[in-house]
């Protein structure tokens, strides 16, 4: 333990931690300096100058993320001239933005209303010119809106320090300056995964996501539809978030039952989906095992992941499962199966989703996804985006009645529901390839060592006498450095999970924004939802997804067996290497593997 | 986008193949901008896609260093660079009305180059000539005590030249 120093601030005397910064030590001592460029997880740019803190002996306020603190310090957090020069600042951001509050979509979510609610900002002081830019529409997913960017930069980081996808840049300069692709390419032609971590960290609406509330609406109330809806895992243990409920609440029942009440005639669980992914994923997995296949074995769950695949790791395509994600394998199963069992014309079906997840609306539309020239899935909303329909029709979320899922698509056991976990999909597929293999029952289901928001998780388990190593990668960083592994030692593992987005789909691009005194990401929350799902998992009787007696019918009454014909043209794809319009760095210096 | 000359790309190429061997390539980005400008006059999308490989830096980090310094010209630049000087006497003495005529007279903006590829029209500090405020400069030669009329004279001197090296 290093030698613990005396700081004063606003008077008092203060032992703290050296090797640490102003911003860090004052929260540790409940000062919390007000902060806007600033994110735990992010390197530090100091750029808003929102943080300034007076240091004796300093010459001008200095920015408290990026200055040190020494032994004898004498600091103070909120003097008259501090409070006018942080206001100042403020107002300087603010007279640069649109002031378009109310007609904004994260209104009473952005962090710099609240900034500037918190300066006292009543008035206006300065009023300069304002820069003026197009909204960028042309993703399916992420939406760019760089008239409502203040520069600081938390996108661009997430994107190229945790994402590592480098598909953000500061461009120009000054007054010019904008957040953008290079070459100022349309997201759409540019390499973003649509991960939507950048809308995740950024404190305004610069990044938003593709919104489709109305087009579902509009569909909501066409009577010659059916209705069918889908809902992710992490949906569930997030969505009480956005109506101000404690984090890591599962809200599976009120969620159905307030999916039901916006018109939804059916409501489907793609936990069922997950169990039917695994079926799939860990026959897959045995054959290529025994008969010499590619490996290791890479899950395509996560769009995102396989958007970054194709353009950054095209040689190692044939390593990633054929399987197409839950969402996707439950959009085909509801405009075949369930269409077929319940004599409607699938062309009929308006088949929506509501994903923790930006990526999604991108899978959705994918060419490579269709089967009998349908889509899957017709309709992708977040999160957000459900929570706010909810909300907008009036539905008592918090009070409501818990409700169920609708058969045959709804029921799921405890391996569907920890999909939404970084290394839920790697502890499912092991319950049932364990089984399927050894014919043996798993004892210990519980697979502690891929849990947990390590970047990087490594395991192994025997089958019948051979070892079977596994590693877990979550967010597209971490993955890439794990894939660098695996190009160089192809035999190090056999089955690899990875997840595009912070702790796995509880992280998502399309959860609820970090509610007031809360870090987008903070790793205590991530922690919280995925803990949602083991608690669903371990209050489940089905924890296997071969034990879930529905997808056992769906095998006997329509796919016949995993991996059979009917199952590779429904429930299987294959993609190809995208030219890349990038790279990603050989080596990923500096950076080290994040929490 | 046009055909970039082989002959330049293979100079390039092997500048960026040396340093890219060096420790910290990448810090040798701005160099290869310099030599792609000094090859080609502009800094071409190829080559940004290229250098981001041999140098291994994301093109968006490239894009952010070719934008952020306004040496560095993006679009292929014309036969001949118009610098209106802007420094503080030619400011006084009518630089923006001679600006705008050239703006309106080549039918571009600042940093654009014309259709017919003949002029680019940049902004210039004082270029030193004061005493013959307002000036412009094309390409190495400044012309002074500007005015509307006297610019465009200029300019279509320009294009007969132009035009008739092209008859000849």
């Amino acid at each position: 333990m290093s030698q613990m120093i005396t700081i004063t601030i606003n008077g008092k005397d203060y032992r703290v931690e050296p090797n640490q910064t102003v911003m860090q030590a004052a929260d540790t001592l409940g000062f919390k300096i007000p902060r806007l460029c600033y994110h735990p997880k992010l390197s530090i740019e100091g750029a808003c100058r929102v943080c300034i803190v007076e240091v004796e002996g300093q010459r001008n306020f200095v920015a408290s993320c990026a200055f040190p603190v020494s032994d004898g310090m004498k600091i103070k957090t909120n003097t008259h001239a501090l409070r006018r020069a942080r206001r100042d600042i403020v107002e300087l951001i603010i007279d640069n933005h649109p002031m378009d509050c109310h007609t904004c979509e994260r209104d009473g979510n952005c962090e710099l209303q609240r900034l500037a609610a918190s300066m006292g900002i009543r008035a206006r002081h300065f009023a300069g010119e304002r820069k003026r830019y197009e909204e960028d529409l042309s993703s399916e997913a992420v939406i760019r809106n760089p008239e409502k960017c203040i520069l600081c930069g938390r996108c661009v980081r997430m994107c190229s320090e945790i994402q590592q996808v480098h598909n953000l840049t500061q461009a120009h300069r000054g007054f010019q300056t904008v957040v953008m692709p290079a070459y100022d390419l349309p997201m759409a032609e540019s390499v973003c995964t649509a991960c939507g971590q950048c809308i995740n960290v950024c404190p305004t609406a610069a990044f938003v996501e593709k919104n489709y509330t109305q087009e579902l609406f509009e569909q909501l109330n066409d009577p010659e539809r059916v209705k069918v809806v889908q809902f992710a895992p992490s949906v569930r243990a997030a969505i009480g978030e956005a109506f101000g409920l404690p984090i890591g609440q599962n809200m599976e029942g009120q969620l159905i039952a307030a999916l039901r009440k916006l018109g939804f005639d059916y409501v489907f669980d793609t936990q069922f989906g997950a169990d039917l992914t695994i079926m799939e994923e860990a026959n897959e997995f045995l054959e290529r095992l025994q008969n010499k296949g590619t490996l290791p074995m890479i899950t395509s769950c996560s769009s995102a992941w396989m958007k970054c695949l194709e353009q950054f790791y095209p040689d190692l395509i044939d390593n990633v499962s054929t399987c197409k994600s839950p969402m996707s394998m439950q959009g085909a199963m509801i405009k075949t199966y369930f269409a077929d069992k319940m004599g409607i014309d699938p062309t009929k079906i308006c088949s929506a989703a509501a994903m923790c997840c930006t990526a999604k609306k991108y899978e959705a539309e994918r060419p490579e996804l269709m089967f009998d020239g349908m889509r899957g899935v017709d309709v992708v909303v977040t999160t957000r985006e459900i929570a706010w329909m909810i909300k907008s029709a009036g539905i008592d979320f918090v009070n409501i009645q818990p409700e169920k899922a609708d058969h045959p698509l709804g029921l799921s056991s405890g391996a569907g529901a920890i999909f939404g976990a970084t290394g839920g999909v790697m502890e499912a597929a092991i319950r049932t390839a364990y089984e399927l293999y050894t014919g043996q029952t798993l004892v210990d289901i519980e697979v502690e060592g891929v849990r947990g928001l390590k970047g990087i998780k490594e395991g192994s388990l025997t089958m019948d006498g051979q070892e079977i190593r596994v590693a877990v990668a979550h967010g597209l960083g971490n993955a890439c450095k794990l894939l660098e592994v695996v190009r160089q030692d192809p035999q190090r593992y056999h089955f690899i999970e990875i997840m595009g987005c912070p702790g796995g789909c509880v992280g998502g691009g399309g959860q609820p924004y970090a509610a007031i005194n809360t870090i987008p990401l903070d790793d205590k929350a991530l922690k919280k939802r995925a803990q949602a799902l083991y608690d669903l998992d371990r209050g489940k009787t089905i924890r296997r997804s071969h034990d879930n007696p529905d997808v056992q019918k769906l095998y006997k009454e329509f796919l016949q067996h995993p991996l059979s014909s009917v199952s590779h043209k429904y429930l299987h794809t294959h993609y190809k290497a995208k030219l890349p319009k990038g790279i990603i760095p050989k080596e990923a210096k500096k950076i080290e593997v994040t929490q | 986008m046009t055909e970039l000359a082989q002959d330049k790309m293979t100079t390039l190429r092997e500048f960026m193949a040396e340093v890219s061997n060096k420790d910290y390539a990448e810090s040798y980005l701005i160099a290869v901008l310099h030599k792609t400008q000094e090859l080609f006059g502009y800094v071409p999308r190829q080559v940004m896609d290229e250098a981001s490989e041999a140098l291994q830096i994301p093109t968006a980090h490239i894009w952010g260093v070719a934008t952020f310094y306004h040496y560095f010209n993006l679009e292929p630049i014309g036969r001949h660079t118009i610098s209106v000087c802007m420094g503080t006497a030619c400011y006084v003495k009518g630089a923006t009305q001679v600006l705008d005529v050239l703006k309106k007279e080549l039918g571009v903006e600042v940093g654009k180059t014309t259709e017919d590829r003949l002029f680019t029209l940049q902004e210039a500090r004082c270029l030193g000539a004061c005493g013959i405020a307002p000036v412009i400069m094309i390409d190495d030669k400044i012309y002074g005590e500007l005015d509307a009329k006297k610019t465009v004279e200029i300019i279509n001197q320009y294009r007969k030249a132009a035009a008739e090296s092209r008859k000849v």
